[in-house]
């Protein structure tokens, strides 16, 4: 298996801070990779530095074998890897209508077929084209997520960095996106780095998982360990225990 | 749960609509509840009508947006026909919302800290030490490691955690007695959520706050609150006491909770729900 994003050692600190402390990851093309984690622990940073949003200090990445620094991105760079954010309300912009959201990036890609992208790409969320002029402060939460995946969707990618795409959806929406995002991970051979709190999605989607605190990853374990409870982290058992519900004290 | 007499809030056909280029958008046709000093619960499929169902009850609908409604009150006072002003100051104090969006409710040119003293200044007399002090013990209280440090953070310096439970300190500081949390724990995670809802749990016991707790995640609302309600296509299509939710009637109700993912099931694509145009009626 080659990997399709490889990181080294990676540094990222804000004044003394270290945000992520020589993180190392291998994910390999085609994978489907977790990553869970408290609040603060990083993985937030660790997505943003491979996609150019935050410099890292040291280490090295590389993205099928084209390595990146710092926060410089190639136009290659964002053909191969897409994110979607944890926040819709901060990734789009309010006062951009659908249309526009989505026209951007095949405009600055050269794509020219955009009339039949821009419907395929609305009717792959699940989202008629009567939102198509919309404004994105006009759509409810989960309507925004939605438009954020075809926004990531639409140049077809390689790589999807998702940041708790599903969080701010309900149950219904969510498994409708995340077989959509199944979907195109098989027809298109897709690798997913899946940040989530719910280790219910993360068990449903992915093959290992990554377990991080305090800007360092503690282990790694396949899909598996969570059924057999298999893991060693104190961490991991809390997120395990916590995914019951709610116990009054 | 039965309804005390005298309810803190009182909500009847409460309707709130926006006229858009494309035609009139019906967020809101006619909810009705009553609420009192417990934890209600309102799920309901994206788009079906919560959150602007809340805002409509803190008087935070969108100017160009038509509401309605035959009563709307909180305890005796007529939130339909009160000043602007009286809401003003009501808000904030009285009864407060956790938005949905904190990063985009945060003010992003001030740091966190200043935020909340400032909510704590407007609505009470209090020095700027003493506020800092309450505004530092209360991002400690939900859980925030190293309060000092995010108190002198800008919202873009925080984790998507850390800004919702920011938000979540903001919102309590000044002791409402009706809180509207939409979404408040989303983007925690499942560890410092619990000890979040610890916080509002206490805050209905011991001081009587009413809750009304919107949230898409049917295990967390099932556990934690008293009484549900369901949304869809902006009307309530079902009721149920909190511990009953599996034994949900309506369709929507029962589809929802089939389609969450668990640990060890195998279930791929996952089941999705086959909505009928009738549930919308
Ligand atoms: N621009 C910044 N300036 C200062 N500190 C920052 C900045 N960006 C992130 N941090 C800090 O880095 C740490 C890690 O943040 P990150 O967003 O990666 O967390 P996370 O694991 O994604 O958490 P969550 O689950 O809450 O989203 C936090 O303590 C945060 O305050
Ligand atoms: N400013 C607006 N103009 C037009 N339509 C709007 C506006 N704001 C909200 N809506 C619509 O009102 C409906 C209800 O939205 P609301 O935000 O209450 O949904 P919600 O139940 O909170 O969903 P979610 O779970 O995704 O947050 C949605 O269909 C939304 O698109
Ligand atoms: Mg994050
Ligand atoms: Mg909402």
């Amino acid at each position: 298996m080659t990997s399709a994003l490889s990181i080294r050692d990676m540094v990222v600190t804000y004044d003394e801070f270290a945000a992520l402390d020589h993180v190392n990851f291998d994910i390999g093309t085609g994978e489907s990779f977790g990553i869970v984690g408290e609040s603060g622990s990083g993985k937030s940073t660790l997505l943003r530095a491979v996609s150019g949003l935050a410099s890292f200090d040291q280490g090295t990445l590389s993205v099928n074998g084209r390595p990146y620094s710092g926060r410089k991105r190639d136009k290659e760079f964002y053909r191969t890897v897409q994110m979607v954010f944890q926040d819709p309300y901060g990734s789009l912009h309010p006062r951009q209508t659908v249309d526009r959201l989505l026209l951007e990036p095949l405009v600055i890609h050269g794509f020219t077929d955009i009339e039949t992208r821009i419907n395929r790409a609305l009717d792959e969320v699940g989202l008629g084209s009567g939102f198509r002029f919309r404004y994105s402060h006009q759509l409810s939460g989960g309507q925004r997520q939605r438009i954020a995946i075809a926004r990531a969707l639409i140049l077809e990618p390689k790589i999807l960095l998702l940041d708790e795409p599903t969080s701010a959806l309900d149950a219904s929406i969510q498994a409708e996106i995340l077989n959509l995002l199944e979907q195109a991970r098989r027809d298109r051979n897709l690798t997913f780095v899946m940040v989530s709190h719910d280790l219910g999605v993360i068990s449903h989607m992915c093959e290992r998982l990554a377990v991080m605190k305090t800007g360092k990853v503690v282990e790694t374990v396949p899909r598996k360990a969570l059924e057999n409870r298999e893991f060693s982290a104190d961490y991991t058992r809390q997120l395990l225990v916590a995914s019951e519900g709610f116990r009054r004290g | 749960m039965t309804v005390p007499v005298k309810p803190l809030l009182t909500v009847e056909d409460l309707r709130v609509t926006f006229p858009t280029r494309t035609g009139d958008v019906q967020a809101v046709r006619g909810v009705s509840f009553a609420l009192g000093r417990e934890r209600l619960g309102i799920v309901g499929e994206s788009g079906s009508g919560k959150s602007q169902t809340g805002r409509a009850i803190m008087g935070l609908t969108p100017g160009h947006a038509r509401i309605s409604a035959r009563k709307l009150a909180f305890g005796d006072r007529d939130l339909l026909t009160m000043p602007a002003r009286e809401r003003r100051d009501l808000r904030g104090k009285k009864v407060a919302m956790i938005l949905q969006d904190p990063k985009y409710s945060l003010n992003p040119v001030m740091t966190i800290g200043r935020q909340i003293v400032e909510t704590l200044k407007t609505h009470e007399k209090i020095s700027t030490s003493a506020a800092k002090a309450r505004a530092l013990a209360m991002l400690e209280a939900v859980q925030i490691s190293d309060p000092e440090r995010v108190f002198s953070l800008y919202p873009h310096e925080v984790s998507g955690g850390m800004g919702q439970r920011a938000m979540i300190a903001m919102m309590l500081v000044c002791g409402p007695e009706l809180l509207i949390a939409d979404e408040p724990t989303s983007a925690l995670d499942v560890t410092v959520q619990l000890e979040v809802l610890d916080i509002l749990d206490k805050l209905v016991a011991d001081r009587g706050m009413g809750l009304i707790f919107i949230s898409h995640d049917l295990r967390l609302v099932s556990s934690f609150c008293d009484r549900v309600i369901v949304m869809y296509a902006g009307r309530i299509v079902e009721e149920l006491p909190a511990a009953n939710l599996a034994d949900a009637q309506h369709p929507y109700t029962r589809g929802l909770l089939n389609c969450l993912p668990t640990i060890g099931s195998d279930r791929h694509p996952l089941p999705v729900l086959d909505r009928k145009p009738e549930w919308a009626l």
